[in-house]
C-alpha cells in the first residue's frame, strides 16, 4: 500500500462520523465492516483490536474538532440549543472538513453552509444566520491584519470626493435583522462567569433560553472593529453602514455618499454636518488605512 | 559547550511553553526563564493581541518556534500559504531552529489537526525527508523534527519507529527534537523497550528535548500534557542528557494548566540532570 493510498484510507474513517454514543461506527466509509477496514492497514496488538486503535484517532478528532466550534460560536449554541448545535455542528463538519492548517478557521465556512441547509436552524435561520456572521466577524477583527491608519486630517485634506478610501482589514460593517450584539455579549458574560456547579449550569442554559426567545427582529446595523486588541461592536445608523459598505466595495467618497443617503430620512441640510462627525469618529478610530492592495471582505 | 548545528550552535538550557493563561503574570512579573517555545501556527495570524504580546516576550525572553501542522509526512505537497506565513513569523521572532513533528494530518487538502503516525517505510522516509529540505531551504533557518506519542502500527512497517527517525533525519540531514514523553507513551502503546529507542537514537543529531505528563487508561496512555513529569519519564531524560549532553530542554503543559510557577518548578526539575551532563564533560 503506498503513503499516499494509506493515508487517504486512514483520514477517512479518522475523519468519519462518531456514532451517538461516541464510538466509532461499525461500517466503514466504503460501506464494508470497519473491523475489517481497520484490519487491513493497523496491527492489533496484545490489548486493543486493530478497530480500537483506529477508534483512538476517530474519538479525538470529533472532540478537537467539535470543541473548536463550541468556542468558537457560543452565541449560535445559545440559538440553537446545547442539542441542536450539536447535531448542526456534526453535520457542517461532516460536509466541511477543516481545509486551513489552523483551527481558527474551522468557522470560516459555516455561514454558507448554514444557508444551505437550514434545517438544521429550523424556524430561527435569520436569528442564527446573523449571529454566525457576527461571531465569524468577531474571530476575524481579533486577530486580522492592521495596517497603518489614515489620521483624521488625513482624510480631510485627502483627494476630496474622487477620495477612495480603504477600511482595515480588521473592520467589519454588517446588516443584521436581529440585535444579536446584545445576545452575544450576554452569552460570553455569562461564559466568563461561569463555574462549575450543576445548579448554576442549569440556571445559566435557562437564562440563555429565555433571552433568545424574547429577542425580536429589529433591524441593526453593526460594525465589528478592534481597539486597543479588544474586539467591540459599534451600532451603525443605516446611513453610515451603507457609506461604509460602499467604501468597503471601493467606491469613491462622493459614490459612497451618494450610495449612504439613498432613500435616507436625514434631512439634505443635516447631512454635511453628519457625514463631517461619522468620518471624524472613524478616523479616530483608525478604520481607514492607506494601503490599496488589501483585499476587502464584507 | 553549544550542542549542535542542528539547533543553530545555541546553549539553550530550561524553557517552558508560552500559553495564554500566563501571559499576564510573564509581563507583569517578568520572571527569569531560559526560553519559551510558541505555537507557531498561533501567531500566524495579521495582527491582534496574540502578535502584540509575542512582541513583548520577544523584548525580554528567547523564542523558539515549535509547529504542529506542517505534517512532513504528508503525501501530498507542502502548503505554500503555510510556508509564507511561517517565514513571516520566523523574521519576526528570529527562531535559532523551528521544530515540528515527524507524522502526518492532511490529505487532498483536508486538515485532521492530530499528529497522525506514520506508517515505518522506505518510501514514507524518503517523502518526508524531501519535505524537510524542502521546508528548510525555504525558511532558512534548521529544521528539527519531533518523534510523536502514537497509538496505532501499520502492517506495512519496514522498521522500528527510531530505525525510521533515524532514516528520515539523516536523508534530511536534520536535527531531532526528541520526546522523551512521546518515547514512554508509544512505548506502553506498543510495547517495546523505550531505552532501546533512546539508545539508538543519533545522539549529535538531538538540538532539543521535549518532557511532558501523559494520562493512562485502561488499555492504554494518551499524550495529554496535562500532568507533572513521572519517574520513567525523568529517567529516559536522564538517559538521554547523557548520551547527548546538555541540551536545550522544554516542558509542555497544554491543558488543564496550572500556574506559572508549577509549570517552571517542573520544568527546572531538569536542571539537575543538566547539572551532571556539564560535570562529565567538563571531568
Amino acid at each position: 500500500m503506498s503513503l499516499l493510498s494509506l493515508q487517504r484510507r486512514m483520514a477517512r474513517a479518522v475523519m468519519a462520523p462518531l456514532t451517538p454514543s461516541e464510538r466509532m461506527r461499525r461500517v466503514a466509509p466504503n460501506g464494508r465492516p470497519m473491523r475489517a477496514f481497520a484490519g487491513q492497514f493497523i496491527k492489533p496488538n496484545d490489548r486493543l483490536t486493530s478497530f480500537e486503535r483506529l477508534e483512538i484517532y476517530n474519538r479525538q478528532y470529533w472532540f478537537r474538532v467539535l470543541s473548536c466550534l463550541n468556542e468558537d460560536f457560543p452565541g449560535l449554541r445559545a440559538v440553537l440549543g446545547d442539542r441542536g448545535f450539536e447535531k448542526m455542528a456534526k453535520a457542517y463538519l461532516t460536509d466541511c472538513p477543516s481545509r486551513s492548517f489552523t483551527l481558527r478557521d474551522l468557522g470560516s465556512r459555516l455561514e454558507g453552509w448554514l444557508r444551505k441547509h437550514s434545517r438544521w436552524a429550523g424556524s430561527r435561520l435569520a436569528l442564527a444566520l446573523d449571529m454566525v456572521r457576527v461571531e465569524w466577524a468577531d474571530i476575524e477583527a481579533f486577530d486580522e491584519q492592521a495596517e497603518p491608519p489614515l489620521l483624521p486630517e488625513d482624510v480631510a485634506k485627502g483627494g476630496g470626493l474622487d477620495l477612495h478610501l480603504r477600511l482595515q482589514p480588521y473592520v467589519r460593517v454588517l446588516a443584521l435583522r436581529y440585535p444579536v450584539d446584545d445576545l452575544l455579549l450576554e452569552v460570553k458574560h455569562e461564559e466568563n462567569s461561569y463555574f462549575a456547579s450543576n445548579a448554576f449550569s442549569e440556571r445559566r442554559k435557562r437564562k440563555r433560553v429565555q433571552a433568545v426567545a424574547r429577542l425580536k427582529p429589529s433591524e441593526v446595523f453593526l460594525a465589528v472593529h478592534r481597539v486597543d486588541d479588544s474586539v467591540y461592536f459599534r451600532r451603525l445608523e443605516r446611513e453610515e453602514f451603507g457609506l461604509l459598505n460602499a467604501i468597503r466595495k471601493g467606491k469613491t467618497l462622493h459614490q459612497a455618499i451618494e450610495s449612504g443617503f439613498r432613500r435616507s430620512k436625514i434631512p439634505v441640510a443635516e447631512r454635511p454636518a453628519r457625514v463631517e462627525a461619522w468620518f471624524r469618529t472613524w478616523a479616530t478610530l483608525g478604520w481607514f488605512c492607506r494601503h490599496d492592495t488589501i483585499p476587502q471582505k464584507p | 559547550m553549544p550542542a549542535n548545528c542542528f539547533n543553530g550552535f545555541t546553549e539553550y538550557g530550561v524553557g517552558i511553553g508560552l500559553r495564554a493563561p500566563h501571559y499576564q503574570h510573564i509581563l507583569t512579573r517578568k520572571p527569569v526563564v531560559d526560553w519559551f517555545e510558541i505555537i507557531s501556527e498561533n501567531f500566524m495570524i495579521g495582527g491582534g493581541r496574540p502578535l502584540h504580546i509575542l512582541d513583548q516576550i520577544l523584548e525580554q525572553y528567547r523564542v523558539v518556534q515549535h509547529g504542529v501542522s506542517m505534517y512532513f509526512g504528508s503525501a501530498e505537497r507542502l502548503n505554500r500559504e503555510h510556508l509564507r506565513r511561517l517565514k513571516e513569523l520566523v523574521k519576526r521572532t528570529k527562531t535559532p531552529w523551528l521544530s515540528d513533528h515527524l507524522c502526518w494530518g492532511s490529505v487532498d487538502g483536508r486538515y485532521t489537526h492530530d499528529l497522525l503516525p506514520m506508517p515505518y517505510t522506505f518510501e514514507a522516509a524518503k517523502t518526508t525527508a524531501q519535505k524537510i529540505r524542502e521546508v528548510r531551504d525555504f525558511l532558512e533557518v534548521p529544521v528539527v523534527v519531533e518523534n510523536v506519542s502514537s497509538y496505532a502500527e501499520f502492517h506495512v512497517s519496514e522498521m522500528t519507529e527510531w530505525e525510521f527517525l533515524r532514516e528520515v533525519v539523516e536523508r534530511a540531514d536534520c536535527g531531532i527534537l526528541l520526546d522523551v514523553n512521546n518515547i514512554y507513551v508509544s512505548s506502553r502503546n506498543h510495547n517495546f523497550d523505550p531505552l532501546a529507542y533512546v539508545n539508538a537514537v543519533p545522539s549529535e543529531r538531538v538540538a532539543q528535548i521535549h518532557i511532558a505528563g501523559h494520562s493512562k487508561y485502561q488499555k492504554y496512555i494518551l499524550d495529554t500534557h496535562d500532568h507533572p513529569v513521572i519517574d520513567p519519564v525523568w529517567r529516559l531524560y536522564a538517559r538521554a542528557i547523557e548520551r547527548v549532553g546538555h541540551t536545550a530542554t522544554l516542558l509542555e503543559w497544554d491543558d488543564r494548566i496550572p500556574s506559572f510557577r508549577e509549570v517552571h518548578d517542573e520544568a527546572l526539575k531538569a536542571n539537575r540532570f543538566l547539572a551532571s551532563a556539564t560535570l562529565a564533560a567538563a571531568g
